[in-house]
């Protein structure tokens, strides 16, 4: 899983959303197709081209207030279209952690 | 103990009132997150996976009752409920809101905890042996020259802007448990042949992406000396140090490159050109920062005391005694360890609740006091042999005495995937499963000292180079794959670790794991012969062939 937060050069090869924190909890959220995030991966906008993610990508940067650290990450839409995070990292983020959490007592 | 002064704490509120402004404005879009990253990666803040995580520095391991229950309210109030210790004695919160940060810093600040020297190209938390000051046969209080160290170098504009961050750790015994050959600078405390103190001198140690055992570059430098030699190796630091290359920027590859032995004649010659800088420590100084220590005021008490005779009769009592009790330098008390190692349970982390019962129990048993190892375990340093059998009751009934200190499920784990935003693969996952595989303490023991370290990136957080087996997530094709090493160690004979083959994917680790055991207990010539010791007797060879001979 290399850190997404290296991403130079723009080129998508499936469907992809913006994804970013957001600034004042740092909670995970999605880009919206009306200019704002969400913490529901359902909610977000989606792309399959590299010019509709960099369009994306750079009006979601703009919005520093808003969330921090944006990137395009993959998604998968299943059949019925649902969406689902497109690798472990991405799904580690919707879901949350993979262990759990409470140390046995 | 140790008592900040007043200069202390009027800064250390200073920077929470900064910082809750700094935040204020960064909420506000005053500020943009590139202007603000640095300001908060000041404070301690980082941005990880699913949120702000928040580290804490716990300077020399040492922490009060009052502190602990501290960093338990932070955990409670701002964070979910637990907080993970690091194997730099630091504490880690993996779910602050920034608009919480200032909240929760101001809390801490009151019982005198703060985050500053965390992260950044600076002087970082200088560490220490979490046995210091307690430790039978050591030669002074290693602490006392860590908090030395920490005054002059915090805040110091010439330590605040080096070319890359740096880290010093001190031990004062034979036994290394500070790892102090995996840092920038390591120090040993130890007497010259007229009995003075002073400190041998390493440097360019440090693991990462070029991994390099610290080498001596002075065998006495007298304890007066040590602000001023410490300088010299900084200006000499500053001087070729690379700021062109974040990879390169690291003390130790300078060291690589120059040589040890031209690294240490520049800093000599820096050293004696500087002449007196001021820096020279006269024994008033010392003694006013010995005197800020407090001891407890210990009983005279029997070695063995009947509580503990008494105890002796339950095995359950005795296999924990035997594997977390230790030798303390008073007659009658005892260094206890506290696994934070549950079997499933993610290594280094502690509930609110089990943080809180901690500094109980350290106030009816360790006058106040704990400490936090680079092992990602606590432990209480005065304890009364008497109070034994009742403190494992109690630390029993919250899951704190899994006795495996040392043993194979003593795993140093870092956050790996599930937390952090550098990471290949999943490490604590990992170090769940192996604990599982291994959770018969009576077999573990069998095993003896195995120090397994697992990290998620090649940043080596869970110092898997100088694992006895040591566990690398790597990426491969978008899955997660792990290398796999042995032979290393993080002691006084500090060296890497092999690799023993190609990675293997997560689902076969706890596989390979076992296989490299059972390898080791066929091949160990007699029991007390330890698993590191038996990998150097025989090389990686046996234990890659049982590895890979069915793969
Ligand atoms: C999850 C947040 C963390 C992040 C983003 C992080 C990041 C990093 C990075 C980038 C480095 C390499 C620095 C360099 O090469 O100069 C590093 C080193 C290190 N980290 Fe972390 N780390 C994290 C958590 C931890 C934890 C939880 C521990 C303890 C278990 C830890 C212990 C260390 C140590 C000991 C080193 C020094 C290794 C060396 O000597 O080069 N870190 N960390
Ligand atoms: S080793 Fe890598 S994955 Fe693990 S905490 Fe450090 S940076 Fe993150």
């Amino acid at each position: 899983m290399t850190s997404p937060l290296e991403q130079k050069k723009i080129r998508i090869t499936g469907p992809s959303v913006v994804t970013a924190n957001r600034t004042w909890d740092g909670a995970v959220v999605y880009r919206t197709g009306q200019r704002g995030w969400s913490t529901e991966l359902v909610d977000a906008a989606i792309v399959s081209t590299s010019d509709d993610a960099r369009a994306l990508l750079a009006e979601s940067a703009a919005d520093d207030v808003g969330a921090v650290g944006a990137y395009i990450a993959p998604v998968e839409i299943k059949d019925g279209g649902s969406i689902k995070p497109g690798n472990l990292r991405e799904h580690i983020r919707a879901k949350g952690v993979t262990i759990d959490l409470r140390v046995p007592a | 103990m140790y008592a900040y002064d007043e200069l202390d704490r009027t800064l250390i509120s200073e920077r929470v009132s900064e910082f809750r402004d700094q935040v204020k404005r960064r909420l506000s879009g005053e500020l943009t997150e590139d202007e603000f990253k640095i300001l908060r990666l000041q404070n301690g803040v980082y941005l990880q996976l699913h949120a702000y995580m928040f580290r804490v520095a716990i300077p020399y391991g040492t922490l009060s009752s009052k502190q602990l229950r501290a960093l338990a309210h932070v955990a409670r109030r701002y964070d979910r409920g637990y907080g993970h210790f690091t194997t730099r004695q630091n504490i880690q919160f993996n779910w602050i809101k920034l608009a919480e940060l200032p909240d929760a810093l101001a809390d801490l600040a009151e019982v005198g905890i703060h985050a500053m020297q965390t992260s950044g190209n600076n002087m970082r938390n200088v560490t220490s042996d979490q046995w210091a000051g307690v430790a039978p046969g050591e030669i002074e209080d290693p602490r006392i020259w860590s908090e030395l160290l920490r005054q002059h170098t915090t805040l110091h504009p010439e330590f605040s802007f080096l070319p890359r961050k740096f880290k010093i750790a001190i031990t004062a015994s034979e036994h290394d448990r500070a790892a102090i050959k995996i840092h920038d600078i390591g120090l040993r405390l130890h007497k010259n042949a007229d009995g003075e103190t002073g400190f041998e001198v390493l440097v360019g140690g440090g693991l990462g992406r070029t991994p390099f055992i610290a080498k001596t570059i002075k065998p006495f430098v007298h304890g007066r000396d040590i602000l001023s030699y410490v300088e010299a190796i900084l200006r000499v630091y500053n001087q070729y140090g690379r700021r062109d290359n974040i990879y390169k920027a690291r003390i130790k590859i300078l060291v690589h490159e120059l040589g040890i032995e031209k690294f240490a004649r520049e800093v000599e010659e820096e050293w004696k050109q500087m002449g007196d800088v001021g820096l020279t420590l006269d024994h008033a100084a010392i003694e006013e920062v010995r005197s800020r220590f407090s001891y407890p005021a210990y009983e005279k008490l029997p070695h063995m005391p009947d509580e503990l005779k008494q105890a002796a009769h339950d095995p359950v009592f005795e296999r924990w005694r035997k594997n977390s009790v230790f030798p303390h330098k008073v007659q009658g008390y005892s260094i206890v360890t506290l696994s934070l190692k549950p079997v499933g349970g993610p290594p280094g982390d502690a509930t609110a609740e089990q943080m809180d019962a901690i500094a109980d129990l350290a106030d009816r048993y360790s006058f106040g006091e704990i400490r936090v190892g680079h092992e990602q375990n606590l432990a209480l340093p005065h304890v009364a042999k008497r109070d034994l059998p009742a403190l494992f009751k109690a630390l029993d009934r919250v899951g704190l005495a899994t006795p495996n200190v040392n043993l194979v499920t003593d795993i140093i784990a870092c956050p790996g995937l599930d937390y952090c935003s550098l990471a290949n693969a999943r490490s604590i996952p990992i170090a769940q499963e192996l604990t599982r595989r291994f959770a018969n303490h009576d077999t573990a023991g069998l095993i003896g000292r195995l120090h397994i370290n697992i990290s998620g990136c090649i940043n080596a957080c869970g110092h898997h180079h100088v694992g006895h087996i040591g566990i690398l997530g790597v990426e491969k094709n978008g899955e997660e794959f792990y290398q796999i090493t042995i032979g290393g160690r993080a002691d006084e004979n500090a060296q890497m670790g092999t690799l023993i083959g190609p990675a293997v994917p997560y689902a076969e680790v706890a596989d390979v794991i076992e296989d490299i055991v059972e390898a080791y207990l066929a091949l160990r010539d007699r029991p007390e012969e330890l698993f590191v010791d038996t990998v150097k007797r025989l090389g990686v060879e046996p234990f890659r062939e049982r590895v890979y001979a069915t793969r």
